[in-house]
């Protein structure tokens, strides 16, 4: 019977909203680069994508840089940048890379390893 | 280097910009090279030499054209490629070096990340236009677009090779694009060979336990082309194509003349000997002494001071020199004089292409007035038929526009030259044909000599017999039969000479069992 209820909130709580798993956040302090291109959609919607999630789930424990291709090509040499947009989790280890206009956010917070 | 004359139809004048290779053979069967400032396809499985056929296509335009280029590594990092090439004369450090060539490797993995949502690669064009740019290229490799797009969405795949394709063209730079062969289409998605202007397959074929690397260029927009297989190689100078060549149909023939080294055979042809430039046929049964008509020949152009290439496909050289020793040519001195060069190599040890490339080579060094291949019925076991005949053409075609006097010795089996399956027809392709054969005579065995044809000059029809003594090779008239040979025909003659042979080799089985 436990089971039964325990599973049925679990269903209502993936639908809604996703339950951060406090194991994994942790104290310290994310760093994140997001690679885009300019204000074309797919850049646009990541912007907005990140910093709704980074509000939701990070509180403030965070250090979002935002970067432009076109305008720092050099920077996205650097960091092998191939497909855009592209977040990049530089902070806690081990490095994550994400890929897409973030719009599928339990692929995001898996990346993150926020759950 | 010969200009290319790109042949234009009476009603058209245009001709698609086209971008030379620099790769031998190649802007021949592309009639100008790959279409410029677009990109084109290369195709082949696993180790076809794709990516050395793709380095070589930028090495050649920075020597040659004097073009920058960008190599794009999917696959391979920086390291791993330069030593693939070192064994090729590339000079890649220099390259390197002056800043004439840059190769950057990115590096792709679709494991190491994931999938949030929609994206494009437009990272990869910012790559591309930075490195462009670091060496203001005119040439660009990627290598090889499935690394790239691999473990991509197919929707995105498409759109983004849609898109490379047209960024390329805006940034002017001729592309070649590496790609694996797939199953059911030509590359692994089936969408690039549509899209791309020109397409080459490469390929890597093993028949009868050789090995022979075969380019095809299967489409080319707006323009004319070779459509057929054409092999190639790979050795210490890159890559060769070898197409039939054109232009020895161009080639103006010469008129001067070369003796044969046997004055009596001279005579017979128009008492001047053979042309120089022209391809000579000499063939018999085993022992009937083509290997030394071949040599007297090359003792009498090292004697004129003219250098001669002997390559020896059954008999060593020391075992030759041995054997003309005994009547009298001593060859051995025209061998330290460096005016006779002897090229001896099994037949089975390799193809036939790198058989004729290796002798390319010799002859690129050495520069012969004549060369000579005894025998080449032993390179005609080692490929298939309509290969042989193929290659013989394009060597023929190939010493044709060098000027180079050839001379072929083929062994036949005993009967009539028709039925022989080796002959591959090339008695009509040479010039002069000599024929040797072991007659029987008034109860006597004696060799003959007859010149078959001669093209271009008045010959003699008659059947002589040749002797070979210690004093050298000498003809003389036969006497068959109780007519005398001035009134028999050439072909009554040739008749009785095959009648002759045949009663010998039922008499030899008779004798055998």
């Amino acid at each position: 019977m436990k089971n039964k209820f325990v599973a049925m909130i679990n269903k209502i709580s993936k639908k809604k909203k996703i339950k951060a798993n406090p194991e994994c956040a942790g104290e310290e302090k994310y760093i994140l680069r997001l690679f885009i291109t300019g204000i074309l959609p797919n850049s646009a919607r990541a912007v907005k994508n990140i910093n709704s999630i980074c509000d939701q789930y990070l509180n403030g424990r965070y250090e979002l840089e935002i970067i432009d291709i076109y305008q720092q090509p050099s920077l996205a040499v650097q960091e092998e940048i191939i497909a855009v947009p592209v977040l990049i989790k530089k902070f806690p280890l081990p490095e994550e890379r994400m890929i897409g206009d973030l719009s599928n956010t339990e692929e995001v917070l898996k990346g993150l390893c926020l759950v | 280097m010969k200009s290319l004359r790109v042949k234009k139809s009476k009603t058209n004048n245009f001709t698609f910009p086209k971008c030379l290779t620099g790769m031998q053979g190649l802007d021949e069967i592309t009639t100008g090279g790959i279409p410029k400032n677009r990109p084109t396809l290369l195709l082949g499985n696993t180790g076809c030499g794709k990516t050395i056929m793709a380095m070589e296509f930028l090495v050649k335009g920075i020597e040659l054209y004097d073009e920058p280029a960008v190599f794009m590594a999917f696959e391979e990092t920086t390291e791993e490629l330069l030593l693939n090439v070192k064994s090729i004369n590339y000079n890649m450090e220099a390259l390197l070096a002056n800043k004439k060539i840059y190769i950057e490797h990115i590096h792709v993995n679709p494991d190491e990340f994931r999938k949030t949502g929609l994206y494009d690669l437009e990272g990869l064009f910012v790559r591309l236009d930075q490195a462009i740019k670091k060496v203001k290229a005119k040439r660009l490799v990627l290598d090889s677009l499935d690394t790239l797009f691999y473990g991509l969405d197919y929707r995105v795949l498409r759109s983004e090779f849609k898109r490379l394709l047209t960024w390329l063209k805006e940034k002017k730079v001729t592309a070649i694009i590496t790609s694996e062969i797939g199953d059911t289409f030509l590359t692994r998605n089936g969408l690039e060979e549509y899209v791309a202007d020109c397409v080459i397959a490469l390929d890597n074929r093993v028949t009868n336990q050789i090995t022979t690397r075969r380019l095809r260029i299967i489409k080319y927009r707006g323009s004319f082309h070779g459509n057929n297989e054409y092999p190639f190689t790979i050795d210490e100078n890159g890559i060769s194509v070898y197409p039939i060549i054109s232009q020895a149909f161009e080639q103006e023939s010469s008129s001067k003349r070369i003796l044969s080294g046997v004055s009596e055979l001279d005579e017979m042809l128009d008492k001047k000997g053979f042309y120089a430039g022209s391809s000579i046929l000499i063939s018999g049964t085993a022992g009937t002494g083509k290997t030394s008509l071949a040599a007297s020949f090359a003792y009498s152009v090292c004697q004129a001071k003219k250098t001669c290439l002997f390559c020896a496909f059954e008999e060593a050289p020391n075992q030759i020199i041995r054997n003309m020793q005994s009547i009298g040519f001593h060859l051995d001195p025209m061998v330290e004089s460096e005016m006779l060069t002897f090229y001896y190599s099994r037949p089975t040890l390799q193809n036939l292409e790198l058989h004729f490339l290796a002798i390319k080579k010799i002859i690129n060094d050495i520069n012969p007035t004549v060369v000579i291949l005894d025998p080449i019925t032993n390179l005609m076991t080692e490929g298939p038929n309509s290969d042989i005949r193929s290659m013989l053409t394009r060597f023929a075609d190939y010493l044709k526009t060098q000027n180079i006097t050839v001379m072929f010795t083929a062994a036949i089996t005993v009967g009539s030259i028709e039925r022989n399956p080796s002959d591959e027809g090339i008695s009509s392709m040479v010039d002069t044909w000599i024929m040797v054969q072991d007659i029987e005579v008034d109860a006597e065995r004696t060799r003959s000599l007859c010149v078959m044809k001669s093209r271009g000059m008045v010959h003699s029809n008659e059947v002589r017999g040749f002797k070979i003594s210690s004093k050298g090779i000498s003809l003389f008239p036969i006497i068959i039969g109780k007519s005398s040979t001035s009134s028999l025909s050439k072909r009554s003659a040739k008749e009785h000479l095959n009648l002759s042979t045949s009663k010998d080799s039922n008499k030899m089985k008779e004798t055998s069992r």
